[in-house]
């Protein structure tokens, strides 16, 4: 196979993480299809496993112990105002308000060490960490590109408190990243099934009306969940679902929760199914009756809808508009979409086809990376990525895609449009300033660009880069440069 | 804040105790007295862009200045006169101190100046700058740091090794030789000129990131008054270059500290609008000037035995272009300054600007080798032979004989 320079750019940049200065190029463009099939068939390449990453329960089992101690803490202090209060009729209400502590020996000034970040805080750092590096040295990184679409399709998000913020890097281990070269049914199962999702759409609160919690309890049922894994998780939004049927599987999956830190139901931290907040009795859903006992109810439906056309459709246009263009062309749509039903979800054989499609490769690049994709590329272009996650995260809010920390259920937007934006321009052009001005003269971005890019980049970028005042401001054009910014 | 982008080099910011004795030979005893006394202090500036030598200091004496640097050309007289340095030469009237101090014989220029190299590329002219090779590519290492390396293991200069200003060390202070590395505390901003870069670029090739830019950049504006005006730190403002300057000369000043520093500023690419007497050049050689004053001011104690060198990797074409700017060139100036400096004159073998005087037509030629000049102060502040220099120091550099007289 001739090399083909402008193929291997596309199969690093549309399908991949970005080059690397490493001869990535070169490797991709003597045969772009194998170069991408290659990793895709490298054993375990999509599992993230790290000593100081907990998994799901051991995770939130710390974080139930530490909101235990939380609370005895705020009992003690506010036990102890209360005798005081008791003892000490004299003190005006106003002066207590201001000097609530008891009065003590004036202490000389330590120098305090600075206060250690909340539990979740810290597990959520060493997962991020853990990203940034993979990202960094997978190659291509097209698996690393699935893992953060399946994982933004399933989202969770940060904004729901504590409880997603030390569990969204274990629910993308252990729910998303197995399956994403596996069979989609068993991603759906295994993330309508996970904690995070669990609380992130309130399920651990629904309960069946008829049920044993319910008939003891004013609490009923949370549509939540089971609105959102037929609206956004399979059907679709127009994939032919009514109320009704959102409201029966919001029954069926009543139940589905998580075991608490005491651990009644099971271990804490992991699912449980629990009967007594489970509506009894069949139900139908999408005309299908489902009559099931306990949890196998719910996992038939999933197992149904999960190789629905409607899902089958709804994935195929998902997929094609992140990785091809906004409006991507039917025909692909199609291709695709006939592969995910003729499979039964099989997303290895749907990856293999998107890289088979003639259109993923001939498309114009009008696709714009994500704020963590362009972070992503320009480690790999400078060659190195930050130990110390916090400058990448917080590269991250200010461009507008905190990790895993999307405002709603719909995840962060995948279109061009959406990321080209006045405000994410100028953010995104302060952010090259600031890991040009880091490198300075120390990289020559005339050889950066040949490298990443070689005959794949315009005579224009060329030019501007060549022109460039000096190697920092060239290194700052070339990170802002079509290239880079498109994919 | 720091994103993605960690010092290339893990030992900058360690000063290790390792030293480059394998060049002791090369120091001259004569010296090795002199410079026990003392303590010579050495400042190396890199203007990063290219330094139109014409409107810094203007041969307002060549009949042929005016019509050539045309709108922007310096006058003695007018609203914003240029400063007299002698009968033929006059200095931008944004460098008010460097004036004062060539008056009182601590400021010197070369006009006139080169390296080695002729093409017209920023990285290659900067890479030849600093590397002190014949040609681009060649070395990893700078003059500067194989200058301390070249130094005896007891010479003071070379006990406390270098300061590399900036993120991360200039190529002129990379290499064996101990480094320290220091950096202002500030958030580096777009520039006006990186941003009309990149509005350009994307106008050929991506109008729809154009627009989106344009628009975030205007909104910027509004919001914060002119872009680059407002002193916000960074390279290219004078802020930015006094902050580095008072923060390198707090270092070298202290008695532990580095003797050798090295800084870089940016911005000196004046394409387009250059502006004259006032205006984008006057603007950053006021930045320059700044940090002379600064230098003066916290080096007062050793101020006697300093030596400070400001270089750039080539000039700009002696007409102006269509666009009231200058292209890239090749002859331009030197500025020394300090009380090591023996000052108060402009050094140059003129060339004259008529047309076949120009080189290649269009550039001020250049009549002396920047390296002469450098190994000159280098020879006479440091000690160091002309041997050394000529190998070491500046490979292949034999007939660019040290520039004799320009240190006190």
């Amino acid at each position: 196979m001739a090399t083909d320079i402008q193929a291997g750019f596309i199969a690093l940049n549309r399908f991949g993480l970005g080059s690397r200065r490493d001869g990535d190029l070169a490797e991709a463009s003597a045969d772009p299809r194998g170069f991408l099939k290659a990793e895709l068939v490298t054993p375990r390449i999509a599992l993230l496993e790290a000593p100081d990453l907990p998994p799901t329960a051991v995770a939130l089992q710390r974080l139930f112990e530490e909101n235990e101690q939380r609370r005895v803490t705020r009992l003690s202090v506010m036990r102890a105002e209360a005798a005081r209060a008791e003892v000490g009729p004299m003190s005006p209400p106003l002066a207590e308000a201001e000097a609530p502590s008891m009065p003590v020996a004036k202490q000389p000034e330590q120098p305090k060490e600075p206060p250690k970040p909340p539990l979740e805080q810290q597990v959520f750092r060493a997962e991020a960490a853990a990203r940034l590096q993979r990202a960094f040295s997978a190659r291509p990184g097209f698996v690393e590109r699935l893992v953060a679409f399946w994982t933004n399709h399933f989202c969770v998000s940060t904004m729901k408190g504590p409880f997603v913020r030390i569990s969204a890097g274990a629910f993308e281990r252990d729910a998303i990243r197995p399956h994403v070269l596996g069979r989609f049914g068993d991603m759906l199962q295994a993330v309508e099934s996970h904690p995070a999702m669990l609380f992130y759409l309130d399920n651990q609160l629904s309960i069946g009306p008829t049920s044993q919690a319910g008939e003891r309890s004013k609490r009923g049922l949370n549509e939540n969940l089971a609105r959102e894994i037929l609206e956004l998780h399979t059907l679709g939004v127009n994939g032919g679902y009514t109320q009704a049927d959102v409201t029966l599987l919001a029954r069926i999956i009543t139940g589905w929760t998580f075991a608490g830190r005491l651990g009644q139901l099971g271990e804490a931290g992991t699912f449980v199914f629990n009967v007594n907040a489970h509506e009894p009795g069949a139900h139908a859903v999408l005309q299908h009756s489902y009559d099931q006992a306990g949890v196998a109810q719910g996992q038939a439906v999933l197992a149904d809808i999960s190789r629905h056309p409607a899902t089958a459709q709804h994935i195929a246009y998902k997929f094609a508009r992140h990785f091809v263009a906004d409006d991507p062309p039917p025909a692909l749509v199609d291709r695709l979409a006939n592969t995910f039903r003729a499979t039964g979800g099989d997303l290895k054989t749907l990856s293999l086809a998107l890289i088979d499609s003639p259109e993923a490769w001939v498309a114009e690049r009008t696709k714009m990376r994500s704020p963590s994709e362009f972070l992503y590329a320009a480690g790999r272009i400078v060659g190195r990525v930050p130990d110390d996650p916090n400058p990448f995260l917080g590269a991250l809010n200010i461009l507008g895609m905190p990790l895993w920390g999307p405002s709603g259920p719909n995840g962060f937007p995948d279109t061009a449009a959406a990321w080209a934006n006045p405000e994410g321009m100028k953010v995104r052009l302060e952010i090259a300033v600031r890991i040009a001005d880091r490198w300075r003269d120390a990289l020559n971005p005339r050889d950066l660009l040949d490298e990443i890019a070689g005959a794949a980049a315009s005579p224009e970028t060329n030019r501007a880069i060549a022109r460039a005042e000096s190697k920092q401001q060239g290194l700052a054009l070339l990170l802002m440069s079509p290239e880079v910014q498109r994919r | 804040m720091n994103l993605l982008c960690e010092t290339p080099s893990p030992s900058r910011r360690a000063l290790l105790a390792t030293m480059g004795g394998l060049f002791a030979w090369a120091y001259l005893p004569k010296f090795a007295r002199a410079a026990d006394a003392r303590d010579p202090r050495l400042v190396v500036v890199i203007l990063r862009g290219a330094l139109d030598g014409l409107s810094a200091v203007a041969p307002v004496g060549d009949p042929d200045y005016a019509g050539l640097h045309g709108q922007i050309a310096l006058s003695l007289s007018g609203d914003h006169p240029a400063i007299p340095l002698d009968s033929f030469f006059a200095l931008n009237p944004a460098m008010p101190v460097f004036a004062r101090l060539y008056r009182a014989g601590q400021g010197a220029v070369v006009h006139a100046v080169a390296t080695s190299y002729r093409e017209r590329s920023h990285f290659d002219g900067q890479d030849v700058l600093e590397s002190g090779f014949p040609g681009p590519g060649r070395v990893a290492s700078g003059w500067l740091n194989r200058t301390i390396a070249a130094l005896p293991r007891g010479a003071r200069v070379a006990a406390h090794g270098g300061l590399g200003v900036g993120p991360t060390t200039p190529l002129i202070m990379r290499g064996a030789a101990p480094v320290l590395g220091w950096s202002p505390q500030n958030l580096p901003q777009p520039t006006e000129d990186l941003a009309n870069r990149l509005l350009d670029l994307y106008r050929h090739r991506d109008p729809v990131l154009g627009e989106a830019l344009a628009q975030g950049l205007s909104v910027e504006k509004i919001a914060t008054g002119e872009m680059d005006k407002t002193p916000r730190g960074g390279f290219a403002s004078a802020a930015g270059m006094k902050q580095a300057a008072q923060g390198a000369a707090r270092l070298i000043a202290a008695d532990d500290g580095p003797r050798v520093a090295a800084l870089a500023f940016d911005g000196w690419d004046t394409h387009a609008n250059e502006g004259g007497a006032t205006g984008r050049l006057a603007q950053l050689l006021g930045g320059l000037d700044g940090a002379f004053e600064e230098f003066e001011r916290v080096l007062s104690p050793v101020w006697k035995d300093t030596a400070i060198v400001v270089v750039t990797e080539f000039g700009r074409t002696a007409r102006i272009n269509g666009t009231t700017g200058t292209d890239h060139g090749t002859g331009t100036v030197v500025f020394l300054a300090g009380g090591a400096i023996k000052g108060g004159r402009v050094i140059a073998d003129w060339p004259g600007l008529k047309p076949e005087q120009l080189y290649e037509n269009r550039d001020l030629a250049p009549t002396t080798d920047l390296r002469a000049v450098v190994k000159g102060v280098l020879a006479d502040h440091l000690g160091l032979s002309g041997m050394v220099l000529a190998n070491s120091v500046f490979p292949d550099s034999i007939g660019a004989k040290p520039m004799g007289g320009l240190i006190v």
